[in-house]
């Protein structure tokens, strides 16, 4: 199975989503402007711009943006030439509102993510996107936490909803291997051929790219990556060494690889405030099954609290902590430090 | 004690365990149960409490020879849209707990005695019900020019018209965190976690206050709004003392208090995890009451229920 008759598989470019969280979602429109010309120059055929945690998402809660993402999205659909520009939307932080705004900005993939156990809350958003022309994705996240078996069914139900492809997504970055290969062909066998799979990884356990593969290998078509890993946590599937990878494999994602080497160094590395590494907390994320863009908020509160950032962590995966709630790390840390021994 | 006489339309979950909250009360004498499923379990159980139980729906209560002063409406905001004229039209006070939001939004310890006269009233929503009294506490005390509201709830908890409607939620919850809460521009986010056992409803209240803000003020304020809705919903505590931050670095440079609620509910009917759902039946019904206390306030002396019209 391939994406079309020129690509084994399509690349989503999401440095500019999921980095967003890395940076603490301060991108600037000329930053927008840099990287989604250098990666469209490249052939990257998708690219990903919002708020990490989607359209709506600039608030206390996960950070204010310093740009409003919609003037992000317009200078991204101004500098694209061939890529078509993404925007990531979750249902109960965003509305169908964001979605008709972006598809007046010229945005053409919606992707709509819900935890994988509640895929039921997106069917109104899926309806709309595909009303107003939009090409969907949707976004099943925290696919470790549930068997093959859930996941597929929560996919026939954006499927049937009106989405066009499927994502497993590791947000966490928790699935090994063939746990990864087990998802992907268990929605391919539900979905067929109505739907894309697709796969999204983080580097918490360093398997960005191998599980990538083996999602390729399962039947996925569809894959996310993030230049010079420009993500949550420890950071997303590098992009650059993913296709260089596919290239060794004869894959065909239709990107220059070396160009894309070139705009990790040059354009993406210069922009980034930090890159993200494989920490001790990254680590712990993809250990324990935590949500990877706890990360930053877990350093501030680990700080603004004088507790464990690691203690943090283990907790948020204690109490099985979904996306989108990063305001428990405030109350487990406040918790944390009134149960710490006085001048311990 | 004289009484008003009430029906609850909608024989699901909510409207189910709204009805063991209103037949324990002294001033409503909850009498009918409406529902269009004959298989519904909150019509069986309504039959067995003695209620007039129907599936029959609207149009068989408005036929009834007696009617009822109050109805609670727990359908869906679509059939309340429908239903709401005919309430109306027939002189029935309407109590909507859908997000059909036909009349004035009330919380109790924001505005309970300000729309005693209104034909309908809407009761926003469980987030709303959980949240916006924590963003009046602080704002009765500085001006509160951002306030956000984060609930989660568990997967169960959440019903098909929660699912199939988020948007409402957000939107409902949202603007009235301004009108009631008093916040010049509000947002709501609402988050599903499907952990087992169920985790208990938790809210966080996000407000920007003046960096100056007199935090000793706020706190108090924070813990005498508490204490008076947990004399409606015992389970509505604070989990933690008030955060209070100074503006981040980056950002609009907003000084911030942040309060962190959890809702346990009663368990009268739906289990006590689902404390999104108990806040809105047990503030339904404490609006209820303060309805059935005006409207009998005004009745002459000695005439009995439904005589005074």
């Amino acid at each position: 199975m391939t994406y079309s008759d020129q690509l084994d598989i399509r690349i989503t470019d999401s440095s500019l989503r999921d980095g967003s969280h890395a940076q603490a979602h301060q991108f600037t429109e000329a930053d927008v402007r840099a990287i989604v010309s250098a990666l469209d120059a490249a052939g990257v055929p998708v690219i990903e711009v919002t708020h990490g945690d989607g359209l709506g998402g600039s608030s206390f809660n996960y950070g204010f943006s310093h740009t409003d993402e919609r003037l992000l999205l317009k200078a991204a659909v101004e500098a694209a030439g061939r890529a078509r520009i993404a925007a990531l939307m979750l249902p109960g932080v965003g509305t169908k509102d964001d979605i008709r705004a972006i598809a007046d900005l010229g945005v053409s993939v919606v992707r709509i993510a819900t935890h994988c156990t509640e895929a039921d809350i997106s069917e109104q958003h899926f309806g709309l996107a595909r009303e107003i022309g939009l090409e969907t994705v949707g976004f099943l996240m925290m696919a470790h936490s549930q068997p093959p078996e859930v996941i597929a069914a929560q996919a026939r139900i954006m499927v049937d909803a009106g989405c066009q492809c499927v994502y497993v997504v590791d947000s966490a970055g928790a699935l090994v291997l063939e746990q990864t290969g087990d998802r992907v062909a268990a929605v391919l066998a539900e979905i067929g051929s109505q739907a894309q799979v697709g796969f999204h990884g983080h580097e918490n356990l360093a398997l960005g790219v191998a599980n990538s593969i083996i999602a390729i290998r399962s039947g996925a078509v569809q894959i996310d990556a993030c230049t010079r890993r420009f993500g949550a946590g420890a950071g997303n599937t590098p992009t650059e060494a993913l296709v260089a990878v596919c290239d060794r494999l004869g894959i065909r994602t239709g990107v220059d690889t070396l160009a894309m080497f070139d705009v990790a160094e040059d354009v993406v590395l210069p922009i980034m405030e930090a890159e993200p590494t494989l920490s001790r907390l990254a680590l712990i994320m993809g250990y324990a099954g935590v949500y990877s863009s706890f990360l930053r908020h877990a350093y501030r509160a680990a700080e603004r609290y004088g507790v464990s950032g690691a203690d943090i962590l283990m907790e948020c995966g204690r109490r099985r902590l979904v996306g989108g709630q990063e305001d428990q790390i405030i109350d487990i840390a406040a918790s944390l430090a009134a149960a710490a021994p006085v001048g311990g | 004690m004289e009484t008003v006489t009430a029906a609850i339309v909608g024989s699901g979950n909510i409207g189910t365990d709204l009805m063991y909250k209103l037949i324990r009360s002294e001033l409503i004498d909850l009498r009918w149960m409406i529902g269009v499923d004959p298989a519904s379990e909150g019509l069986a159980r309504a039959a067995a409490l003695g209620l007039e139980a129907s599936a029959e729906g609207v149009d068989w209560l408005l036929r009834q020879p007696d009617r009822p002063d109050l109805v609670f409406e727990a359908t869906s905001a679509y059939v309340h849209v429908r239903n709401a004229p005919r309430y109306e039209e027939a002189g029935i006070r309407a109590i909507d707990l859908t997000p059909a939001a036909r009349g004035p939004y009330v919380i109790p310890p924001v505005n309970l005695h300000s729309h005693l006269d209104q034909p309908n009233v809407n009761m926003v929503t469980c987030g709303g019900q959980a949240t916006i009294p924590m963003v009046y506490a602080v704002s009765r005390v500085v001006p509160v020019p951002y306030a956000e509201i984060v609930a989660t709830v568990a997967s169960a908890s959440a019903g098909p018209g929660t699912r199939q409607n988020i948007d409402e939620f957000t939107r409902t919850t949202a603007r009235a965190v301004e009108v009631l809460g008093g916040a010049e521009r509000g947002k709501a986010i609402i988050v599903l976690n499907p952990a087992e056992p169920p985790l208990i409803m938790q809210d966080t209240i996000f407000c920007a206050v003046p960096t100056d803000a007199d935090h000793d003020a706020i706190e108090a304020s924070v813990e005498a709004v508490v204490a008076e809705v947990a004399t409606y919903v015992p389970g509505y505590r604070l989990r933690q003392r008030p955060q209070f931050d100074p503006p981040a670095p980056r950002g609009p440079g907003y000084a911030r208090v942040a309060v962190f609620i959890e809702v346990e509910g009663a368990g009268d009917y739906l289990p006590a995890y689902s404390g999104n759902l108990d806040i809105m039946t047990a503030a339904a019904t404490k609006v209820g009451e303060e309805m059935a206390r005006h409207l009998l306030a005004g009745r002459p002396v000695g005439t009995g229920p439904g005589e005074a019209r």
